[in-house]
């Protein structure tokens, strides 16, 4: 089963069953697995910081609450918080105005890198910026992260 | 500031959108019609307001290829303004305009080509807004991309993310030969949002 993450949304995956999340934009796709029960978790980031915005209770769509609480189910599914790596794609600008709104993408990148580092989880691997849209798959048998975009060579991390 | 959010606007708000859809759309009608040189049809704009999961949905998958027009607004009100067709319906405009010339591909022709008709139909939303509000309302120099419906709309829902969970969007089908299904989204700030329901004296 393929199980699907929306915009500002998270959710758990056991092998065999896949985890996707579709068109990212700046938006940013974390993946955080356990490699040994080989349960995953993913969260479809929309914005940096939940403390600078008052309308904050979907805390799947920050960076900061979103991982929170993607750890959170993680451990509650029998992960362990030492054995968990992490793996990210998206977070592009898909216009290139110079407003701060434009470059959202790359505070979502940064916002979920420190957040990792505060939690002591290594990143794997990532593939952020640019200017184009993402679809993903995450695998938690093997540990890929697919990754697809219009007119680009389909790649894995 | 008032805690004005998308979910607890009044339907009153909507009304004075989809009239101004409406306006919109004729205006957008009017111009293509001459710009095209053809015969342009349309329908009755719809208003919606979508949970961010749905939006998708509406545009025909998350990884549906579309064209986005993106610009920023200054004036009286600030923000931002996308405009969204399908990549098959974009690429029929553009060859309606540029004719033999243009090829299968979005080059810098059919680009700038499909730039020049979004900013008529941009234009004409924001001359009907302006005209209704009375306000000033100056559009930056549009940016295109030509990408998955989900990742052009994750900019708007981003925007729209920090007031909220929904966004919102102005339908509008016009029609030449094929439908034009196209997809009008606002994203003023909060502040900008209060001033055009002032001007509009659907709030005090």
């Amino acid at each position: 089963m393929e199980i699907k993450v929306g915009m500002a949304d998270l959710n758990i995956c056991e092998s065999p069953d896949t985890i996707t999340t579709l068109g990212l934009g700046s938006c940013v796709g974390v993946v955080l697995w356990d490699p040994v029960v080989k349960i995953c978790g993913m969260a479809h980031i929309m914005l940096p910081d939940s403390t600078a915005i008052s309308n904050n209770q979907n805390a799947a769509k920050f960076a900061d609450t979103g991982l929170e609480e993607l750890l959170k189910k993680l451990l509650a599914k029998g992960a362990k918080k030492e054995r968990l790596v992490a793996k990210i794609a998206g977070g592009a600008q898909m216009f290139s105005g110079k407003s701060p709104m434009m470059r959202v993408g790359d505070r979502n990148v940064e916002a979920v890198k420190k957040k990792l580092e505060e939690f002591g989880i290594p990143l794997k691997a990532e593939d952020t910026g640019e200017n184009y849209g993402r679809t993903v798959v995450f695998y938690p048998q093997t540990g890929e992260y697919f990754i697809r975009a219009i007119g680009k060579e389909p790649k894995s991390i | 500031m008032s805690d004005l959010t998308l979910e607890n606007m009044s339907t009153t708000y909507y009304d004075v959108l989809k009239e101004l859809g409406n306006i919109g759309a004729g205006n957008a009608v009017t111009a293509l019609a001459s710009m095209l040189q053809c015969r342009v049809d349309m329908k009755v704009p719809q208003v919606k307001v979508l949970d961010f999961k749905d939006v998708g949905t509406l545009l025909g998958g998350e990884e549906q290829e579309m064209a986005g027009v993106y610009l920023a607004v200054e004036g009286d009100i600030t923000g931002s303004i996308l405009f969204l067709v399908k990549k098959e319906v974009a690429m029929h405009l553009v060859k309606k305009l540029m004719g033999s010339m243009a090829s299968d591909e979005f080059g810098e022709m059919e680009r700038s080509a499909l730039k020049e008709i979004s900013n008529i139909i941009t234009g004409s939303y924001l001359n009907a807004l302006a005209s209704l509000t009375n306000l000033k309302i100056y559009p930056s120099v549009p940016d295109l991309t030509v990408d998955m419906a989900g990742a052009i709309l994750s900019v708007p829902a981003i925007e729209f993310g920090i007031l909220g969970d929904k966004i919102l969007l102005i339908q509008s089908q016009i029609s030449d030969e094929i439908e034009i299904d196209g997809f009008f989204i606002m994203i003023p700030d909060m502040e900008s949002y209060e001033k055009i329901l002032h001007s509009l004296g659907v709030m005090p």
